[in-house]
């Protein structure tokens, strides 16, 4: 197999994504046969060849460091699932 | 014909002409949706109310003479784009009840011209798919054979402009997700370039690909949807600052100082099925007897499209879904009271499957150690299909390819199997890694029955010439009138 369950959970962990226990190997199969293809790109000689990062080769967008129109505080929070006194509220985290 | 039948050109006519008004015409439009939404399940939103007060306002510009060209026009919204007050979903449960506080800029400008904006169009979750079986609420069906996908992302969309419940529709297209629906449902659909349209307001899937662009029943929509849409937007830094020709200005009929690339590399693609080589030598054949000119063009990294692109696409969205984190909108599973266990539950129930592959799989390419093997490399990849086709457009003005390698197929044919999904994008995702613009016409039915699109894609900023090429096809072929029996 391409990818083991331990990496499917490593890599889960990271993308905070909690797999249920039934889906790993699946997951780890179907993940395994994309990187299997995905593999074949390594037999593409790419020395030197700049990597794409905008398609049309569009470069620095500046702006004038203006203040404009923004969103309301209350506006903001509208779709906040918990929110107090002007503030998102979080589970604690320490 | 009857009121939704219309196209957007000839609804138009009428409404200037007053001999219809918005009103009549959006009324038409929700009683289709009515009648025949309960077969196709291509709504996830209807929005009645607003439509028919939007309509009035419309009918309103018509009378004191500052109507715009779409004033008073019915049109579907793919439900990725954000428009104030009204839900947005992207077809996820982790966004089932949020209510944008501000417009897309492709809203604003259609609130502008004084469109009609009926609903909210199924999808794909988050546009990841190639079928709408991917959305997390239901799956939209193909009008033209209820058992068979619609194709996607936009599945929704394009299966709405094929059922007439609505005049057109914006989509979006990140790999395909406008061309190909609009190919398996018999409608029109072009991707503009890359920074054409502005992404201000469209919901992230992978930034460097996504761009919006219209569904159509004829090219000439097309054109006069992106007509309203198009142009530089301050507020996306990748939009380009490029003129924009008036696109619906599409001149007749004769090609022939036009030269038309056919790669030899598409007509040789494994899994081509027959019946749409066929349709497309067929189409070729009769934009040669416009007068145009075909050449033998090479491209010749196509066989690395695929891969590159289920890099490039999955890695921009692990870290685009980065921000569905239960904090500042959407859901939020509320058993949980330690944070990490919080993001966990929630991203996990909130998210389809398909899309936490995609997620797992860009964050694996992402991880450290794996950045310069995977999307390092399958960036460099991407500089080797933009060159070609910079190359084959020395020698041609359009290249013309199938859009999808067979017409739409059963549901559930690939639902257990994402590579195959994957592998039927092979015509349509390079134009997204090239950033250059693309646009399916119907070129045919199979023997079955289903629609069949040719595509034709050109250079960067040269949609002008995609339409007259499409133009030129669609009133030589004369296919479009065909509609799928619905009642």
């Amino acid at each position: 197999m391409k990818i083991s369950k331990d990496e499917v959970l490593h890599v889960a962990r990271l993308a905070r994504l909690d797999i249920a226990e039934g889906e790993i190997d699946r997951f780890a199969e179907q993940i395994g046969t994309i990187l299997d293809y995905v593999d074949t790109l390594k037999q593409v000689d790419t020395t030197g060849v700049v990597a794409t990062s905008h398609a049309t080769a569009l470069t620095n967008a500046f702006r004038e460091d203006e203040e404009a129109p923004h969103l309301s505080q209350e506006s903001s929070l509208a779709n906040a699932p918990e929110k107090d006194d002007g503030a998102f509220v979080v589970p604690k985290v320490i | 014909m009857t009121l939704h039948q219309l196209t957007i050109a000839q609804a138009t006519a009428l409404l200037k002409n007053k001999e219809i008004s918005s009103v009549e015409l959006t009324r038409a439009v929700l009683d289709r949706i009515e009648a025949v939404d309960g077969k196709v399940d291509a709504y996830l939103t209807v929005d009645t109310n607003g439509a028919l007060a939007q309509a009035k306002e419309a009918d309103q510009r018509l009378a004191d003479g500052t109507a715009d060209t779409l004033t008073g026009i019915p049109l579907g919204i793919k439900d990725l784009m954000c428009t104030k007050g009204l839900r947005t979903t992207c077809a996820s449960k982790i966004l089932e009840n949020f209510i944008p506080p501000y417009d897309a800029t492709v809203i604003t400008h259609l609130k502008k011209a004084g469109a009609v904006l009926v609903g909210k169009l199924n999808m794909d979750e988050f546009a990841m798919g190639s079928t709408n079986e991917h959305s997390g609420f239901k799956v939209t069906r193909n009008p033209w054979n209820l058992e068979r996908i619609p194709g996607g992302s936009s599945g929704g969309s394009a299966a709405a402009v094929a059922a007439d419940m609505c005049l057109g529709a914006l989509g979006s297209d990140t790999g395909g997700s406008i061309r190909q629906p609009a190919s398996h449902c018999g409608v029109v659909g072009i991707k503009p370039t890359y920074g054409r349209v502005s992404r201000f307001g469209l919901v992230a899937f992978a930034s460097s690909l996504d761009q919006i662009g219209p569904l159509g029943k004829s090219v000439t929509d097309c054109a006069l949807m992106l007509d309203a849409i198009a142009g530089h937007d301050p507020r996306d830094s990748t939009s380009v600052n490029e003129p924009v020709p008036v696109f619906a200005d599409i001149p007749d009929g004769d090609l022939s100082d036009v030269v038309v690339g056919i790669p030899e590399e598409y007509t040789n693609a494994k899994g081509l099925d027959p019946q749409v080589d066929a349709a497309v030598k067929k189409a070729i054949a009769t934009i040669e007897s416009l007068g145009a000119r075909t050449i033998t063009v090479a491209l010749p990294h196509t066989e690395h499209a695929v891969a590159a692109y289920y890099v490039i696409a999955p890695s921009e969205a692990s870290s685009n879904l980065a921000r569905y984190d239960g904090v500042k909108y959407g859901f939020r599973d509320k058993s949980q009271t330690d944070l990490m266990e919080m993001y966990r539950n929630t991203r996990s129930q909130g998210f389809g499957p398909e899309v936490q592959r995609r997620i797992i799989l860009g964050t694996y390419a992402l991880s450290a150690g794996y950045y310069d093997a995977y999307y390092g490399k399958a960036s460099q990849i991407r500089t080797l299909i933009r060159n070609d086709f910079q190359k084959a457009f020395e020698s041609c003005d359009a290249i013309v390819s199938p859009v999808a390698p067979t017409p739409a197929y059963p549901i559930g044919a690939t639902l257990n199997d994402p590579l195959t999904m994957y592998l039927s994008d092979v015509f349509t995702l390079s134009a997204n890694l090239a950033g250059i613009p693309g646009i399916s016409v119907p070129c045919g039915f199979s023997d079955e029955g289903m629609p069949i699109g040719l595509q034709i894609m050109g250079r960067h900023f040269g949609e002008a010439m995609l339409f007259r090429i499409a133009r030129g096809f669609e009133a030589a072929a004369g296919i479009q009138d065909n509609k799928p029996t619905l009642e």
